[in-house]
């Protein structure tokens, strides 16, 4: 096997070192270590992180290909620095057997560019009615460990209490799309000051905020862990704050779009902007910063929802929701939370790396950048400032809010178990 | 003047102004024997209705036809649109037809605002009402009929709403009237108070340049004009209010009501009217009420529009120094 000598990199922003990677593992730390014929990445000045891992991905196949497939979208990961994505069950067929899960997980070794864990379905086609086989998925050559209705809120408070009960014989997790769907019908956009301008269907934030507060009651009932996908308000902040001072076993996250941007910007009633759920204002996106840095919310998750242009490229209300972000993730929240002295290059590993490997039982990844461990890594350069082009992203789609904003920081290595899967900003 | 009408909100106070001033010389016209100015002579106006109407797609094709356009008249059912063609697809279809301006009704908020400022077409863009957002020739119009009959038809020319006082009643959560009468009223110098039950006022109102009452009868009293707007029956399945009768009771317009009014304050209604609902019979034929009026004055309004943002910049009918006398 091929050895590799990342030469003076910030380990997780911390002290220069070099770090030779031997096969599929790291065989040294150090510094001043000998090139010894191995490949030498002169890294001086970048930060060397454990490879990303997200824990919320549509990689769309089967079943839409047009938007995405599992080659596509593990090569736009491995573009944004992650080696592991979990991908969510909203494919056709729904990914609510063992046989769908078995075929993703199999497209994903087959690509070499990312470990893909899928994510089964908690119910059968997504109906939120009755239980998928949760058992079959999580014994399936996939080892499914997450399931979620994810597009769809199991909103029937018994189904998921079922679900929760049910997960806790092998460990899994439900990750909730927290959307009360009675509040939320019609609903288009964030409901305030600018829904009521726009004349837009108003999602107000109690739809969100209301079945979280459930479900860290149903959790901490059975005695069970949930995880809530893509907080969005300073709401639910403050109950995922309250349930974890109470001790019951909740995770949560939050996209690097819901750090950033507001509903402001629907103003311009461009569909880049729709998104589930949806952007919220300047007093959320705060609070959910300062949660993510205190660790109320625990990682960060792309929500990477890769829609075909013409998808966009008409009226708000006919346009689908959801915007790519793989490719963008780690810039996003360099300038959110690193640039606002939010976090620090450690903390991101843990946000981005760490915490989403543990929530999903992802093995292997998630690891520190220790001798022995196995060789996923990611090196960033956050000097780097540039304009967003869409044209250059590996994913199939282009949905992204940022063409043409300048955003800091670009991943210029990913390494898979020691391979380079992307080198000097290009695909390997 | 602006190249589009999206939205009342993107109207200053002496455009708007401009466009009644424009509709009075309009008005004129319709009481000629022959209804008709050369002005848009060769030009081809499309009104692209992807929703249904008929008023308010009748009285643009009808300023348009005055105003000597040629008129292409797109209804979505039947069309390629109920073929899955796109707004963009069909928009672009218009444009390489060579129409000089689009008028577009359609379902969804923001519509017209995306053909106009997404570069699919480059012709004018008209609102003629898009979901629950905007509709800002209604809200001309309106504007236009409190003008005349608050201030008086020649008196008004040159004149604002300043200091009027107009309640608008209903379901205005749901109404691109109420929102686009709101901006419009504001910026000509009224003071609107919006009058409904709580579950049919937005959420994030409080930013509007208005008051909100949820007691209709002490705002009468202080009302020069008051706008009832359309309630959807089908609005009571989704719980706004528990029944009909009951909203009639608290919200309805009826005579009692109308004579806490001031005597010289009128009732306006975009139509279609609900009798017996939001308005009574009686109120509707009263020569307080002036929806037929609204109707006629619809017709100017649009012609001053299309004239004026189809590039006419001169007097359409009236020479400017008339128009300074009549002041």
């Amino acid at each position: 096997m091929s050895k590799i000598l990342i030469r003076g990199a910030k380990v997780l922003g911390g002290e220069a070192q070099d770090v030779l990677i031997d096969g599929e593992t790291i065989a040294r730390v150090g510094t001043g270590l000998p090139a010894d014929g191995a490949t030498v990445v002169e890294a001086e000045g970048r930060i060397l992180l454990p490879g990303l891992v997200d824990l919320h991905t549509h990689l769309r196949e089967p079943g839409r290909e047009d938007s995405e497939t599992v080659l596509t979208g593990t090569r736009a990961a491995a573009g944004g620095g992650y080696t592991a994505v979990f991908a969510m069950a909203n494919t056709f067929p729904v990914a609510d057997t063992a046989g769908v899960v078995e075929q993703v997980y199999r497209l994903g070794k087959e690509s070499g560019y990312c470990d893909v864990q899928p994510i089964g379905a908690v119910t059968v086609g997504l109906e939120g009615k009755k239980l998928a086989e949760l058992g079959a998925m999580h014994e399936s050559a996939a080892g499914v460990t997450v399931f979620s209705d994810d597009g769809k809120c199991v909103d029937d408070a018994v189904i998921m209490r079922r679900a929760l009960e049910y997960v806790k014989a092998f460990g899994g997790v439900v990750a909730q799309h927290a959307q009360e769907p009675r509040l939320t019908e019609g609903a288009q956009m964030n409901e305030g000051i600018v829904s009521a301008e726009l004349g837009l269907g108003g999602w107000p934030a109690v739809a969100e905020e209301s079945i979280i507060a459930r479900d860290v009651l149903l959790a901490e009932h059975v005695g069970s862990r949930v995880h809530i996908c893509h907080l969005s308000t300073a709401g639910s902040v403050e109950i995922v704050r309250w349930a974890k001072s109470r001790g019951i076993d909740v995770t949560a996250e939050v996209t690097p779009h819901h750090l950033l941007l507001t509903d402001e910007l629907v103003r311009t009633y461009n569909p880049v902007y729709k998104v589930n759920p949806p952007l919220r204002t300047e007093r959320d996106v705060m609070a959910l910063r300062e949660a993510l840095a205190d660790g109320t919310i625990d990682i960060v998750a792309t929500d990477h929802a890769p829609h075909p242009h013409e998808d966009k490229d008409c009226e708000w209300a006919a346009a689908a929701m959801g915007m790519v972000g793989l490719e963008t993730a780690l810039s996003v929240v360099q300038h959110t939370m690193v640039e606002t002295g939010l976090l620090d290059w450690a903390g991101v590993a843990d946000r981005m790396s760490f915490k989403p490997a543990k929530i999903g039982r992802a093995t292997g990844h998630g690891r520190p950048v220790s001798e022995g461990e196995p060789a996923n890594l990611t090196l960033v350069d956050p000097a780097y400032r540039g304009a967003v082009d869409p044209a250059t992203f590996a994913s199939r789609s282009r949905n992204t809010p940022y063409e043409g904003r300048e955003l800091p920081g670009r991943v210029t290595h990913t390494f898979l178990r020691g391979r380079a899967t992307l080198m000097d900003g290009k695909l390997a | 003047m602006m190249r589009h009408l999206i939205s009342a909100a993107d109207l200053t106070r002496d455009d708007a102004v401009l466009i009644l001033d424009t509709a009075e010389e309009m008005a004129r016209v319709a009481d000629r024997p022959i209804k008709k100015l050369p002005t848009l002579r060769g030009r081809t106006i499309c009104n692209l209705f992807f929703e249904d109407s008929t008023r308010t797609r009748i009285s643009f094709e009808a300023a348009e036809k005055r105003l000597s356009a040629d008129v292409i008249n797109f209804a979505a059912k039947g069309s390629s649109v109920s073929k899955g063609e796109s707004l963009k697809d069909t928009a672009q279809t218009l444009e390489a037809m060579g129409v000089d301006a689009v008028v577009i009704r359609h379902g969804a908020s923001g519509a017209p605002y995306r053909l106009a400022n997404s570069g699919w077409i480059d012709a004018p863009v008209i609102n003629a009402g898009d979901g629950t957002h905007q509709h800002p020739t209604q809200a001309l119009l309106d504007a236009f009929t409190m003008r005349r009959r608050l201030i008086g038809r020649d008196a008004g020319l040159g004149q604002d709403l300043a200091g009027k006082r107009v309640t608008i009643v209903g379901d205005v959560l749901h109404s691109r009237v109420a929102r686009s009468n709101v901006d419009l009223l504001h910026t000509l110098g009224a003071e609107v108070t919006l009058v409904a039950p709580p579950t049919l006022v937005p959420v994030g109102v409080g930013t509007w340049p208005c008051e909100v009452s949820y007691d209709l009868d002490s705002t009468l009293p202080k009302s020069d004009a008051v706008m009832m707007l359309r309630v959807q029956r089908e609005r009571m399945n989704a719980a706004f209010f528990p029944t009909e009768r009951e909203y009639s009771r608290r919200y309805g317009l009826d005579a009692d009501r109308m004579a806490k009014m001031p005597e010289h304050a009128i009732v306006m209604h975009p139509g279609p009217m609900v009798r017996g609902m939001e308005i009574t019979a009686e109120v509707a034929d009263s020569d307080r009420c002036t929806v037929v009026e609204q109707v006629a004055n619809g017709v100017s309004i649009r012609m001053a529009v299309l004239y004026l943002l189809l590039g006419g910049n001169e007097p359409a009918v009236t020479n400017p120094s008339s128009r300074t006398e009549e002041k």
